[in-house]
């Protein structure tokens, strides 16, 4: 299946990456050979296999429902391109 | 007395304990050689000062405890590390200080270890030849042309040129084996489970693994234990018990099944990487294994499924990146085009295009004939691998279709590139614990590996059947130091 530009557009949309022209004619290109290539496993027949959920084949462990951390405001703000004393600041939402 | 650099992770952990030289000795030895390496670019951030001022702490002290007690150690940058940036090798992250530490990087410094840097890879691991990192192509000792692989890359271009006595790579399709056969180093990807991922910048969650990568398989066996276990933080991780790896290590085989699967002999497969599969099932025959033929049938298919369960994940981690809450972030006139923008400009070409895929293949319409296939076909590989270990104790195949490249040669075609990870790939599907072993050269003089694949949580019979090669193979790294 090849991914015309059309589509390189939307799954850019969707993924929230914009694209100028020239990289858009580029992915098409690329994103067409890895689609292709990908294709290969339309020679098997999968009906009835069942799908691999889990590659372990430990149940989860459980714990007690316990506050562990809590009280790092600070740090998680740290890294933060912008932000106020509280909160991460991004451009205005509502008009 | 030859120059500490060159020694190995163990006989530097005994010589400090034997007093035979002072850890601080030991970093600065691998400090200089790190210094003058600014042309194999492997280093994204240096932490020299504070390891020298740890080791002259650890001096002082001298707690002999730990199984690296006194060893410095440099880390893929992939590692969330406490205070000192971790970027991914990307631009996105160039800016990012994390505020608490790997478990996997925590388990090493409680055993006595320390930070000497933070080492390129490809950006978020995605790459097979260390091309693809914002800080950088990292090259190869063997040549000022070569890739040293990836992504591993500069953990493993670091260990070859005696940078760091050992290293820690993740492995999400291989990203430790296929860099260690580049290199003519030892790189193990454990059982998925047996290392916490909690704290490593995730790129595909049901198929990454932190592993060791270092100059032979004593120390594999070391670190791999001084790494390993069970983190309540990590629910992915299993809670069995860690070996003694190094104190079970022996390299007889005797009575060992080993499987020979004939899927893997390729077209196009270069004579010495034939020659070299062969020469392996010599040694462990002469170690006193059993060779047997196997099939797994489904392996050709494993890299087109991968090329779909790896981006689709990778599109769903890599969604956070927005501009927020940590990183790179740029301009725009309102939410959105700001999150686009800084996302277009954050990541680079092969990042972008592997969001891309995962998009598509998630979404809607598309689910079922993409991703849901790619689970299924999953499962039938999974099928191949346990079948085929009714009968046998461990497979042996070439670790890589090639030996190391010329930088630019597979860049622009994303498909060829993918198919470096032939061998590899599988084995992450399936989550079973695999390791590169160097074994032999090419008619370039270029090293190559041999791979040695076990049974889930069975890391143990690799190493030991890689210690029978590593012995008979009798490798050596032979280049000159060209970079300094």
């Amino acid at each position: 299946m090849s991914i015309d530009k059309d589509t390189v557009k939307h799954i850019a949309k969707l993924a929230r990456i914009s694209l100028d022209e020239k990289k858009i004619n580029s992915l098409s290109k690329d994103l067409s050979s890895i689609m292709k290539f990908i294709e290969k496993l339309n020679e098997l027949n999968t009906e009835k296999t069942v799908p691999l959920t889990s590659i372990i084949n430990a149940s989860l462990q459980s714990r007690k429902d316990e506050v562990l951390d809590g009280k790092i405001r600070d740090q998680i703000l740290k890294n933060s391109p912008e932000k106020n004393e509280e909160f991460f600041v991004v451009p205005k939402v509502i008009e | 007395m030859a120059n500490i650099s060159d020694f190995t992770l163990t006989k530097l952990v005994a010589g400090i304990k034997k007093k035979d030289f002072t850890s601080q000795e030991v970093t600065e030895s691998f400090i200089s050689s790190s210094e003058k390496s600014k042309k194999l670019n492997t280093y994204i951030t240096k932490c020299f000062d504070e390891a020298i001022s740890t080791a002259k702490n650890f001096d002082k002290k001298k707690n002999y405890k730990g199984l690296l007690a006194g060893v410095p150690i440099a880390v893929k940058d992939l590692f969330c590390t406490k205070n000192v940036k971790t970027t991914a090798g990307s631009k996105i992250l160039h800016n990012f200080t994390p505020t608490y530490e790997s478990t996997v990087t925590n388990n090493l410094w409680s055993q006595g270890s320390f930070l000497l840097g933070k080492l390129n890879c490809d950006e978020f691991a995605m790459g097979s030849s260390n091309e693809t990192s914002f800080f950088g192509n990292v090259t190869n000792p063997f040549g000022d042309k070569l890739v040293p692989g990836g992504s591993s890359g500069g953990s493993a271009s670091a260990l070859a040129a005696n940078l760091t006595p050992a290293t820690i790579g993740t492995d999400t399709g291989g990203s430790i084996r296929q860099p260690a056969s580049f290199t003519g180093t030892v790189g193990l990807k454990p059982t998925y489970g047996r290392c916490s991922r909690w704290g490593i910048v995730a790129f595909a969650s049901s198929l990454d693994q932190a592993g060791p990568m270092t100059k032979n398989v004593e120390d594999c066996a070391l670190l791999l234990q001084a790494m390993s276990g069970y983190d309540p933080k990590d629910s992915t991780s299993v809670d069995i018990k860690v070996d003694n790896y190094s104190s079970k290590l022996t390299d007889k085989a005797k009575g060992l099944k080993i499987g020979i699967p004939k899927e893997y002999r390729v077209e196009n497969m270069p004579d010495a990487i034939d020659k070299l599969w062969k020469k392996g099932i010599d040694y462990l025959k002469d170690a006193g294994a059993i060779i047997k033929n196997i099939s797994l049938p489904h392996t050709k298919y494993a890299l087109p499924a991968y090329y779909i369960v790896a981006p689709a994940e990778a599109s769903s981690n890599l969604a956070r990146y927005d501009g927020v809450k940590y990183g790179h972030r740029s301009k725009g006139n309102n939410l959105f085009e700001m999150y686009e923008n800084t996302r277009s400009e954050g990541f680079g070409d092969e990042v972008k295009r592997r969001i891309l895929i995962g998009t598509y293949v998630l979404s809607s319409g598309y689910y079922d004939a993409y991703y849901l296939k790619a689970q299924k076909v999953r499962q039938l590989i999974k099928n191949d691998f346990d079948k085929a270990f009714n009968d046998i104790d461990a497979i042996l195949t070439p670790s890589t279709p090639s030996a190391a490249f010329k930088m630019g040669d597979k860049k622009d075609d994303p498909v060829s590139m993918y198919l470096n990870d032939i061998f590899t790939v599988p084995i992450n599907l399936a989550g079973l614990p695999a390791i590169s072993v160097p074994a032999g050269y090419d008619k370039n003089d270029l090293p190559l590996g041999l791979q040695l694949i076990g049974k889930a949580f069975d890391e143990q019979t690799i190493l030991n059947l890689s210690l029978a090669i590593e012995k008979r193979a009798d490798f050596k790294r032979k280049f000159k130091v060209w970079w300094s």
